[in-house]
């Protein structure tokens, strides 16, 4: 098992039989069971909570109100802004108020709607625009702006020789993790408490919540345990604090596990945006400036807004040069769902609007897009309008060279690649039998698109790994502990390849995360590959150097050994001394952290700064038949090149470049939370649609290896790239099949029929 | 919660008539979601999975008699040559694995607007076997719905078997959803086309409170093929008449916004359906 060998899975077998014991799964014995009592309304005052209904019913074990919290009563990512339980006021609709334990989930939940809440209704800000506004109600203390980044580069006045505008909207997408916000607490008899709990960061989750419960860190101690999915939506606590608080109060260990419409309210969404983009560039179709106010619905809370507006804004002319950029982007409150993290975290946004911009460029200069895309390229030592200058490989013209490059897909349109007969699962609609053929139409459409790998903006960004070498049953072993988050994204494998590399050991444990060990950092801005890769790179180092000592002192001072097959070699490959027999009973443990370089703030009021760490590249080619009659759709391929660095374990990233491609086209596409006064009005998978495999083609793939000379083995961070340029791709293609403008996302039928 | 089992269709008869109130279950796939989505909390349920004759179907005086608990999966498997239009539709509904356990007579019995196989089952004119203690009685389908799901099912009654007329001519079924798989209607249309008989039949779904007919179109398509001759000589229909056919049926939908679409799309779309719908069917005819 060794970086760039394609290793299948640990938990694959399991989680396909199913087999694979997911958050949702944990028992102990004796147990109780959480339920929690949310807001029917998106802002009201609460007059008064009575529990005393509630907590006389069967089974019930304790009902607690944010007077029951002991410690901080808000907690946040970024802004502590957000109450553990509501008090006062009730900013969204489904906001926990109140929780409750009973031996039995239904008599917890019976119990749950009989908490009585008197409110004050009030009308809600439910328009980013309306929050902005001087009479608007203040929803939080400093004001319904969470933050406001400005980019100020170059001549403020350029002019150009043509000049496009364009106005974008983009819905609210949903993570939409198959496992639902779930966890198990158990008290320990001694005031303390242990959570497994499926997460993105062990550390943040145990942070907060030794806040809220007014302990100090080491009484609340944390176990990943099977996570179903994340891509942003375990960032921020869900239920951690009300389990641990009802274990407190009980004694007893109690599970909460959300159902499936509760998982809608119990995690942030992707911010929707509305974004306005003018774009003036010369008559050979280079860039002169770009002028962009993107406004996002940040919701109820702060989560971490103020690092997505700050990602939309520095990403918003996507990666091209442009000498001059004056980009305002406002991140508001409003009584909407909460929105954070999300795949893509803010590139996404405006990647629709940069790239529909280039293709109203490409058709306002007669243009080839591809052609014009290439010409304003970026490349390595170019600089972004925050005036940070790329240093490494920045291939974003042979990226797109690449993807035009692709054969088209077979078949004509309407017909798939099936040829002869129409096969209806190669049409528009489906096995719907919507269309054998008629009014079907074909467009081709490409995106490029790019962004931030790890923390931005001076966040310390580091990782901690303890590497044990040992002998067990005559062999060594080797033992990796960090707490990295497996959510999916194979890290388990990355860490064994990693240390296996670096060690030359065979036989490589990795323990399961808890918070045993010093922080990982959170599983996402698809930093974790680098970040604890880098960390149980060093640690290995630092073992491995240990070892190779040893064996220079007891054995062959002075020479260049290495470990190789469990063996020590000399520098002629000559095998000198098993590792087994070196080691004997002894135990070599290293822990290292792992920092990247520096970032920094991004200046108040010019946005120039050296703010991101790393940066990754992918583009997209889209083909898709369009019913231009029904407005119905189908993608026939997906085509990507993207920059990896270097691939740690190739399997696994073909896997995200398809499933990041996968989500993208779902927000292109179908997939959108509708808030309506607040209410989210399909909380459920019957109607927030996710694509199925007749929905998501096969993706035709290019992967590029150029190797990022700053980064351990070369490597970038691969999971979010997919999810920027694929949907741009796809509305390209369909504004080519239909000659419609299409400025909003998801695409629905509708906007596509007369 | 009260689980009852019968193991035989009178003693799940004399369950009903002693539980009127209680909710039938044979698939699970509308009954399960709706508990699970906390929609309701039926005092009792009555599990109709044992009753071994629900799952059969067979022939009754030249229709076909189809037992309420026959799969989706069945029906396509062993129906779809004498029932295509159904069998399209049952194609349509869900994945695999709710196709093996959803049936037509739960569609029936929950009777919302968006079910799949109702729109077929109107425009082949298909009765409902309605059983209860005290007998049995047959309804047209097209008098079967009265409300967003409501039917005109006693509450002491059980669905025991539909009944349809194997295919007489060429049959079609068209759903708009907004994936192109597993989802539920934004409208969806049937065609059923009886050249014997000279008949044209049609279902509208998930475009008005209940399943609709358009009858309107069906007499205006019957009176151009009767005025042409064409049900004898296969001529071709004018496009002004295929049209007119799809504005029909598009005017007999009463559709309303909601989240899976709008109420103007919805009725484009019918008038669309249509006339591919018969479009296909007549080419087949």
């Amino acid at each position: 098992m060794r970086v760039g060998e394609s290793v299948q899975r640990s938990d694959g077998p399991a989680k396909v039989r199913g087999d694979f014991a997911y958050s949702s799964d944990l028992h102990a014995e004796g147990m109780l069971w959480g339920a929690t009592v949310r807001s029917p309304h998106p802002y009201a005052r609460i007059l008064s909570i009575d529990a005393s209904g509630a907590r006389t019913m069967p089974g019930v074990r304790a009902v607690l109100t944010h007077e029951d919290v002991p410690g901080q009563k808000l907690y946040g990512l970024e802004i502590q802004d957000q109450p553990v339980l509501a008090f006062d006021f009730v900013r969204y609709w489904g906001e926990a108020i109140a929780v409750v334990a009973a031996d039995h989930p239904e008599q917890a939940r019976r119990a749950a709607e009989k908490v009585r809440v008197e409110y004050q209704v009030l009308s809600p800000v439910t328009e980013p625009e309306q929050a902005l506004s001087a009479n608007a109600p203040q929803l939080h203390p400093g004001g319904n702006v969470t933050r406001e980044v400005k980019i100020r580069h170059g001549d403020q006045s350029a002019r150009a020789d043509v000049v496009v505008r364009g106005e974008y909207e983009i819905g609210m997408q949903d993570q939409a993790p198959l496992g639902p916000e779930s966890g198990l607490a158990i008290p320990d008899g001694e005031g303390g408490v242990d959570l497994s709990i499926a997460t993105q960061w062990l550390h943040v989750d145990q942070e907060q919540l030794a806040g809220i419960l007014g302990l100090p860190k080491e009484m609340v101690r944390l176990t990943l345990a099977g996570i179903g999915g994340a891509f942003g939506a375990r960032e921020d606590l869900s239920m951690q604090a009300h389990a641990c608080l009802l274990a407190l109060k009980t004694g007893r260990p109690v599970k909460i596990s959300y159902s499936r419409t509760e998982s809608f309210v119990g995690h942030v969404h992707r911010h929707p945006g509305r974004l306005a983009y003018e774009h003036g560039a010369n008559r050979d179709g280079r860039l002169v400036y770009v002028r962009a106010r993107i406004i996002l619905d940040g919701g109820a809370y702060a989560s971490s807004s103020t690092a997505v507006i700050a990602n939309a804004t520095c990403f918003s002319v996507g990666p091209y040069v442009c000498p001059n950029a004056t980009i305002d982007g406002i991140v508001v409150y409003t009584n909407n769902p909460p929105c954070g993290a999300m795949r893509g975290f803010g590139s996404v946004q405006n990647c629709y609007a940069h790239e529909a911009q280039m293709d109203r460029l490409a058709a306002a200069l007669d243009m080839d897009p591809v052609e014009l895309r290439i010409r304003n390229a970026m490349e390595t030592g170019s600089e972004m309008i925050t005036g940070q200058v790329i240093d490494g490989p920045v291939p974003v013209a042979e990226l797109l060279r690449r993807v035009k490059a692709f054969p088209s897909p077979l078949g004509a349109e309407g017909q798939g690649d099936g040829g002869g007969m129409h096969d209806l699962t190669a049409m528009p609609g489906g096995v719907s039998n919507t269309t054998h053929g008629e009014g079907v139409k074909r467009g081709v459409g490409y995106a490029v698109g790019f962004k931030n790998i790890g923390y931005s903006e001076g966040f310390d960004d580091y990782s901690t790994a303890r590497v044990r070498l040992y002998v067990v049953d005559g062999r060594p072993r080797v033992e990796v502990h960090s707490a990295a988050a497996e959510v999916g994204q194979g890290i388990v494998t990355v860490q064994a390849q990693i240390a296996g590399t670096e060690l030359g050991v065979s036989d490589v444990v990795v323990l399961n995360a808890d918070t045993g060990v010093g922080s990982a950092g959170s599983s996402s801005a698809s930093r974790q590959t680098y970040i604890t890769g880098g960390a149980v790179k060093a640690a290995s180092e630092a073992v491995c150097k240990r070892a190779l000592e040893l064996a220079e002192s007891e054995l062959h001072p002075a020479s260049e050994l290495r470990i190789e097959n469990d063996t020590v070699v000399g520098a002629d490959g000559k095998q000198i001394v098993s590792l087994a027999t070196l080691l004997g009973d002894a135990v070599i443990e290293e822990t290292r952290e792992f920092r990247p370089r520096r970032t920094h703030r991004l200046n108040p009021e010019t946005g120039q700064s050296n703010a991101h760490m790393q940066f990754a590249f992918a583009a997209h080619r889209a083909v898709v038949d369009v019913d231009t009659e029904l407005g119905l759709l189908k993608v026939v391929e997906l085509a990507t090149a993207q920059d990896v660095g270097r691939a740690i374990n190739p399997i696994a990233v073909q896997g995200q470049l398809e499933g990041g491609a996968a989500q993208g086209l779902g927000l292109a596409v179908m997939e959108e939370i509708q808030v309506k006064d607040g209410v989210i009005r399909n909380p459920s998978f019957t109607d927030y649609l996710l694509p199925t495999i007749l929905d998501m083609p096969p993706v035709r793939m290019d992967i590029l290896e150029l190797g990022d000379p700053n980064s351990p083995y070369g490597l970038k961070g691969v999971g979010e790239p997919p999810t920027i340029s694929s949907g741009p791709a796809i509305v390209a293609a369909i504004r080519a099949a239909t000659g419609r403008e299409i400025t909003r996302v998801p695409v629905r039928p509708h906007d596509l029929t007369p | 919660m009260e689980f009852m089992q019968p193991a035989t269709w009178s003693e799940a008869l004399a369950m009903k008539a002693a539980h009127p109130e209680a909710t039938p279950i044979a698939g699970g796939t509308d009954v399960m979601v709706g508990l699970n989505l906390d929609h309701g909390r039926p005092e009792s349920i009555i599990d109709l999975t044992r009753i071994r004759e629900l799952g059969e179907w067979g022939s009754d005086d030249g229709w076909l008699r189809i037992g309420a608990g026959v799969t989706y999966t069945k029906l396509i498997d062993e129906l779809g040559d004498r029932l295509p239009g159904l069998a399209m539709a049952s194609r349509t509904v869900g994945s695999p694995q709710i196709r093996n356990r959803g049936t037509v007579g739960g569609n029936l019995g929950t009777a919302s607007p968006a079910g799949d196989a109702h729109p077929p089952l109107l425009a082949a004119d298909a009765q409902v076997e309605l059983a209860s203690a005290t007998g049995t009685r047959r309804v047209p389908v097209r008098e079967f719905f009265t409300g967003p799901k409501q039917t005109t099912m006693r509450k002491d009654e059980l669905i025991a078997a539909f009944l349809v007329e194997p295919a007489a001519g060429p049959q079609q079924f068209s759903k708009v959803g907004t994936r192109n798989a597993m989802v539920i209607a934004v409208c969806s249309f049937a065609l059923a086309l009886d050249p014997a008989r000279r008949r044209v039949g049609t279902g509208i779904g998930s475009a008005g409170p209940t399943p609709l007919r358009a009858t309107e179109a069906e007499r205006f398509l019957e009176g151009v093929l009767d005025e042409q001759g064409s049900w004898d000589r296969r001529t071709r229909v004018s496009e002004a008449a295929v049209t007119r056919f799809g504005e029909l049926v598009a005017s007999a939908a009463r559709p309303i916004d909601d989240v899976r679409g709008t109420a103007a799309y919805r009725r484009h779309a019918l008038s669309v359906l249509a006339r591919r719908c018969f479009t296909w069917a007549w080419a087949a005819a």
